[in-house]
């Protein structure tokens, strides 16, 4: 199903930040492959925000290396990392309740000539897209307001896949979302991993993270607390890294051999 | 993928799939829900199925509280039969023509005040800076000696500027919109009376070209005509042009049933108008203008990118912002755009009664650009409405001015029915807007 390729397009090495006295994030490591759902777990507070606004150039760290597609860069602006080809979801998904589904989509980077739009083009686009990641949404030009927050969150979802970026970040995107809507994005997530986008996803419900996710890394107090394959953890072993009964390999080894029942997956 | 429908995202094989263990998510039942519904979504449809579509969308509309133009054009056929039926003379040409000319003014000052209230801001200066305007177009013309379209072009410039420093107090340092405009509608009424100086009155040529914008009638015939025919015309080539683009790009199109239907309403009303205006004196220059300036105010809000900044900053600030929209650029110049407007309007005023005066801009001028507005659907709210509601508004008020004049109803009576009028708009306008929160987002 994965296909990992040898560079990761996004690697992060030692990131440290540091809000006043707090240290949001100490000596983090991510990595994440194309064509891989990498889930961002941890509690309140671990520091899974901040790493993601370092990514999407929001808030840049204080010290470490960000390498893109092998090569180190520095992300000091939002600008420089969609350039990179980084899109962000962020949790409050900002869209525009009065315009429709193509105003949202298209906002802001809008086709037309001399300032007139070409409401046209941006529609048959807007239908491409949404097609392509099999959304359905009962039409492109009903305004955002009238749809479900399932459907809106898969609009700001799209909005960020019309820069063509390699990376998608999402911050809890099912965090309000029903059963069925839930469902929905998580669907749109396997779909964007399957057209070869890396995507990081935030989330606090290990269900939806056990179902979409290819790796699971734990951030803890604002350090690496474990990288899990998805497959091959049980839900337990990673709630115990995220709350800390599990520090190392060590006792993640005997919390495993501890628990028979669940090693059914293994 | 091996889904049949290949679209229903629930039917995916990759979620039932992985549940299939647990068998939490393996509903037989589930599949098949929404994918008989994702055949024929009846909102999907609604262009392609011709007049029941409407129908059916009139109904979701209804329902859902878009209720745009409808109410006030309900109430302009109200308001029309009750004072024909009080008095003949009211659907008479010539005080249909009046009335058509009597409107301009002020929806000129409404034109801009939508731009505002599109973004959800206000702005109370309106009035007095269309009577400094015509203060300035007056002095400037009459006792400095310019010509009137130099004299013009500068009560503009000089009430566009007005409207960047209000549009810079607001957008720059933070000051709330109501009280910059409120300041500044105080400070403009004195810059007005100290323009026009100790007499306070500044008349205008009766032959000159300021006199003539809104004393000059086209009597030819063909004139009115000739507009309305150019009008119809030019809708029926853009819509069909819009359709055979839509439908080479493969996107669903109007039906011709639709688009003819739009272009016999729209003939109907032009070619009504014309006959009725041809009765008096012919085509006024005004309304010419004042069609002309709502229809590319109309085009500029609704296609090109800035008026699509306009909505999205009304809309929702902080999604502008992320979309790189340069929240502070559209609300000055919005305030610019109602500034030049506002000077527009105070022209046409001092043209109408060939001077400016201390009175001009003043009283109820401003309350009824801003009522105008709104009773013609722009919503206070921000990110709803239209420059049509400027045209819309006006002709509600002014008639009902001008029915009550007919019938000799003193101004205390019409200004307690225009507010009425307006608090009915406002009510519309709040009942509709928590209708489509409770339709939104269930
Ligand atoms: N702008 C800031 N100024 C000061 N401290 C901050 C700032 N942003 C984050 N922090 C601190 O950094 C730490 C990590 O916060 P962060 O928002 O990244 O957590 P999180 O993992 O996203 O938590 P949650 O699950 O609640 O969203 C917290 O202790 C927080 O108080
Ligand atoms: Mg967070």
């Amino acid at each position: 199903m994965t296909t990992i390729t040898r560079t990761p397009v996004l690697a992060l090495e030692g990131i440290s930040k540091r809000f006043g006295a707090v240290q949001a994030l100490t000596e983090v490591d991510l990595e994440v492959h194309a064509g891989e759902v990498v889930a961002l777990v941890g509690d309140n507070g671990a520091g899974k925000s901040t790493l993601i606004k370092v990514i999407a150039g929001v808030g840049p760290p204080d010290s470490g290396e960000i390498r893109w597609e092998g090569s180190a860069v520095t992300i000091p602006s939002p600008g420089a990392a969609q350039s990179l080809g980084i899109a962000t979801v962020y949790q409050d998904l900002a869209l525009c309740d009065n315009l429709d589904v193509v105003g949202n989509l298209f906002l802001g980077r809008e086709l037309g000539h001399f300032g007139v739009l070409d409401e046209v083009a941006m529609e048959k686009r807007s239908r491409d897209l949404l097609h392509t990641l099999s959304i359905r949404i009962p039409s492109v030009r009903i305004p955002v307001a009238s749809l479900s927050g399932g459907q809106r969150q898969t609009v700001a979802i799209s909005r960020s896949l019309l820069g063509k970026p390699k990376i998608v970040m999402l911050d809890e995107p099912t965090a309000a979302l029903g059963v069925e809507q839930t469902a929905q994005v998580l669907d749109l997530v396997e779909r964007l991993r399957s057209q070869g986008l890396g995507v990081i996803l935030i989330s606090h419900n290990m269900v939806d993270v056990k179902a979409v996710a290819d790796r699971v890394a734990v951030l803890r107090l604002g350090r690496n607390n474990g990288v899990f394959d998805a497959k091959r953890t049980t839900q337990e072993e990673i709630i115990s890294a995220i709350t800390g009964a599990t520090d190392n390999a060590v006792s993640r080894r005997r919390a495993r051999t501890d628990q028979p029942k669940d090693g059914a997956d293994d | 993928m091996t889904d049949p429908t290949g679209e229903d995202p629930l039917a995916g094989p990759t979620r039932s799939g992985r549940h299939a263990k647990s068998g939490s998510f393996d509903d037989p039942v589930a599949p098949a829900g929404p994918a008989a519904q994702a055949q024929i979504d009846p909102r999907l449809l609604v262009r392609e199925q011709g007049l029941a579509g409407y129908l059916g969308e009139f109904k979701r509309r209804m329902r859902s509280g878009e209720l745009g133009s409808l109410p006030v054009v309900v109430g302009l056929i109200v308001i029309w039969a009750v004072f024909q039926s009080l008095n003949s003379q009211f659907l008479s040409p010539q005080n249909l023509s009046n009335l058509s000319v009597d409107i301009v003014a002020t929806g000129l000052i409404s034109v801009g005040i939508v731009f505002v209230l599109l973004l959800g801001e206000i702005d109370l200066s309106a009035g007095a800076l269309s009577g400094a305007a015509a203060a300035v177009l007056a002095v400037l013309h009459v006792n400095q000696g310019w010509s009137p379209l130099a004299a013009m072009l500068a009560a503009v410039a000089v009430s566009t500027l007005l409207g960047f420093v209000h549009g810079l107090f607001f957008a720059k340092v933070g000051v709330p919109s109501f009280v910059v405009t409120l300041a500044g509608m105080l400070a403009w009424t004195g810059l007005q009376l100290w323009v026009l100086g100790p007499n306070g009155t500044v008349n205008l040529p009766y032959e000159g070209l300021v006199a003539s914008l809104t004393s000059t009638y086209f009597n030819q015939v063909i004139a009115a005509y000739g507009l309305a025919g150019v009008a119809v015309a030019g809708f029926l080539v853009i819509s069909l042009v819009g359709n055979a683009r839509r439908r080479s790009a493969g996107i669903p199109t109007r039906t011709t049933g639709d688009v003819i239907l739009r272009t016999a309403v729209l003939a109907v009303v032009a070619f009504g108008a014309a006959y009725v205006l041809n009765q008096y004196k012919g085509l006024p220059l005004a309304l010419l203008i004042f069609l002309v300036v709502v229809v590319v105010a109309d085009f500029v809000q609704r296609r090109t990118r800035y008026g699509r900044k306009v909505f999205a900053v009304g809309g929702n600030i902080e999604a502008a912002r992320r979309a790189g929209i340069s929240v502070a650029t559209v609300r000055i110049s919005v305030f610019m755009i109602s500034g030049a407007m506002a000077a527009v309007g105070g022209v046409f005023a001092a043209s109408r009664i060939a001077s400016a005066s201390q009175a001009t801009g003043q009283s109820n001028v401003l309350m009824m650009a801003i009522a105008a507005a709104v009773i013609g659907g722009t919503s206070l709210f921000g990110g709803r409405g239209t420059a049509y509601s400027a045209l819309l508004g006006m002709l509600v008020i002014q008639s009902i001015a001008s029915g009550m004049a007919l019938q000799g109803v003193s101004n205390s009576i019409q200004f307690m029915v225009t507010g009425a009028v307006l608090l009915a708009a406002v009510v519309i306008d709040s009942v509709s807007r928590r209708s489509q929160k409770a339709a939104g987002r269930a």
